[in-house]
């Protein structure tokens, strides 16, 4: 077996300027569309019509903005996005509020007061995180008629409790079981009951897995097109599916550059989450890839 | 010394709070995940059609769901799909990882842009993608319009080439989350084994595809199990971006679900597609979580 030589220094410069070459090309890749969207969206319909999509505006307008916001036809009346950026907000508050601390009692419980048959409940809860959603749409849709939520804000928000469960309580569980018994049992011995152990012991060391699960549960459900497009009407509509009908609407002229600022509008939450907390986003997607 | 014993009433409630506090939750999923999962799995067997009827047909939607042209078209789709997406994922996620972990500088600025479109919701990235993709507005009117007059680029017009557009779009979606996870793996790894390795005059090439990657092989698994439940559900990126199209060109599972149930009033042969779709993710899934379980105690 020949032994490899230590390249010299040169060739060691070189592949790290190749190295480089090929990171920012892939940034590039990656920037590429949103740069696309965000000139575009700043741009009149004759410049995107007539020119290149990666030149810059020659002519600036912010109209695009304002009328996606607030002038576009998406329902019957030219209301632009914003109200729907609002049944967003109306629907991801309390679904990621209940979920998030549901999940979190749920966690404590199948760590902390551990029971029989506890871990086929959690694999229950688990495959439920799985599940392909069209299996559900059918009764789902009955259900929320019987039960008079059919096309409201607040039947979505049942949707996204139940199917945001398992994830949420995957993630508390994986916490607290990484979270000394020692101290639990200590609690216990001075006479600390379920809600009191949970208050002043867990509670307060959560702040970490808190942040992951609401990013996680707000990127989800407010990115969710699914159940908006199965369940919500035209008064319950959420952001995902009002950008949809606005942009694949058949009549009229196609404003590609309305079109843009709504897409940029609809990203715009949670790019902000992102940038604001992106490690924590990182976490929250390996809590939910990689187990253990 | 024992602390002052509670009343028995206050131990049984103290024996009972646990599971009472879990009860909500589970009841929940027992009812929506479970017993929705037998609601339709019954309805497959019934002859529905646009409300749902309990007569039973036996397996006739079965028949006629692998009779349907366009579902055996979608499941075509669906392999081509998945196949390139988790392949492409997987190799552009784990190179960028590698080149990422070799002390560079500004990884700070370079991860998140890789990861940024994770973010996004797939309305989002289909719109910004269909226009990027079409001829006459995108990346073909661009290189026209730079003087490389000759440049062909439709494949989302195309009947043959269209489920490849969404491959690409996909992928531009996913591939830095699994590079994320590859990076989180590298760094996993014990830098004693490696400098020893070094020691012993192994090239970084043999130090990769001798030891690095083969010690990656849970974030392989999970990545898997990830992309390709991501794969089987796919509805909106498809939706944002071909609608389907062009013609039923890009049709996968879960649109065709979705139009059988919903516009076609074929609610049996919807359901029938439903249940299959939860048999291929199962198929995925139960071995997965079985071992991940069984593992940890």
């Amino acid at each position: 077996m020949s032994r490899s030589t230590q390249p010299s220094f040169g060739i060691e410069k070189l592949l790290r300027a190749a190295l480089y070459s090929v990171l920012i090309l892939f940034a590039v890749y990656y920037l590429l569309p949103l740069f696309v969207m965000l000139v575009n969206s700043v741009k009149t319909l004759d410049e995107i019509r007539g020119g290149n999509m990666m030149s810059l505006p020659e002519v600036f307008t912010f109209e695009p903005w304002l009328v996606a916001w607030s002038k576009a036809q998406i329902g019957v009346e030219p209301t632009g996005l914003s109200p729907y950026f609002i049944n967003s907000i109306m629907m991801v508050v309390p679904a990621v509020t209940i979920s998030t601390a549901l999940g979190a009692l749920n966690g404590y419980v199948l760590t902390k007061w551990r029971f029989p048959g506890d871990k086929i409940i959690f694999g229950l809860m688990l495959f439920a995180c799985f599940i392909p959603f069209q299996i559900v749409l059918i009764p789902m849709a009955r259900v929320l008629g019987i039960i008079g939520m059919a096309g409201t804000t607040s039947g979505l928000v049942l949707v996204h409790v139940v199917y945001g469960l398992g994830f949420t309580t995957l993630f508390f569980r994986n916490y607290y079981a990484a979270f000394p018994d020692e101290l639990i049992k200590a609690a216990k011995m001075d006479g600390a009951g379920f809600w009191r152990t949970f208050t002043r012991i867990l509670l307060p060391s959560s702040g970490p897995i808190i942040v992951v699960t609401v990013i996680w549960q707000f990127t989800n459900i407010w990115n969710d097109f699914l159940f908006g497009a199965s369940f919500a009407d035209f008064d319950s509509m959420p952001m995902t599916v009002a950008l949809n009908n606005l942009v694949s609407s058949s009549t009229g002229v196609k404003e590609y550059n309305v079109h843009f600022a709504g897409a940029v509008l609809a990203a715009l939450p949670t790019l902000v989450v992102y940038v604001v907390s992106g490690r924590y986003f990182v976490r929250g997607l390996m809590a939910g890839a990689v187990k253990g | 010394m024992q602390p002052s014993l509670p009343s028995k009433a206050q131990a049984t409630l103290r024996e009972v709070l646990p599971r009472l506090v879990l009860s909500p939750s589970l009841f929940l999923i027992l009812l929506f995940v479970y017993g929705f999962i037998i609601y339709t799995g019954y309805l497959s067997l019934t002859d529905s059609r646009m409300l749902p009827s309990y007569e039973l047909d036996g397996f006739g939607n079965y028949t006629k769901l692998w009779g349907q042209r366009n579902w055996l078209i979608a499941l075509q789709n669906l392999a081509i799909f998945g196949i390139l997406y988790i392949a492409i994922c997987s190799v552009l996620g784990l190179v960028l990882a590698i080149l990422l972990d070799q002390k560079i500088r500004g990884e700070g600025i370079l991860r998140p842009i890789y990861l940024y479109p994770m973010a996004l919701s797939f309305i989002v990235t289909g719109t910004a993608w269909k226009w990027f993709l079409d001829p006459g507005l995108g990346l073909e009117n661009t290189m026209h319009l730079w003087g490389w007059e000759s440049f062909t680029f439709n494949w989302i017009k195309d009947r043959n080439m269209a489920i490849y557009t969404v491959v690409i779009a996909a992928v531009w979606q996913s591939s830095g989350f699994v590079m994320a996870m590859f990076l989180a793996g590298l760094r996993g790894i014990d830098s004693e084994i490696l400098k020893a390795a070094q020691m012993d005059g192994a090239s970084r090439w043999s130090l990769y595809t001798r030891i690095v990657i083969p010690q990656l092989r849970p974030v392989f698994l999970s990545a898997f199990v990830v992309l390709a439940h991501l794969a089987i559900k796919a509805y909106d990126l498809v939706i944002a971006l071909t609608n389907g199209g062009p013609g039923r060109a890009t049709e996968l599972p879960a649109t065709f679900m979705y139009s059988y149930t919903f516009t076609r009033n074929q609610m049996g042969v919807g359901a029938s597609s439903a249940v299959i779709m939860l048999a291929m993710i199962a198929s995925i899934i139960v071995p997965y979580l079985y071992s991940e379980l069984r593992e940890r105690r």
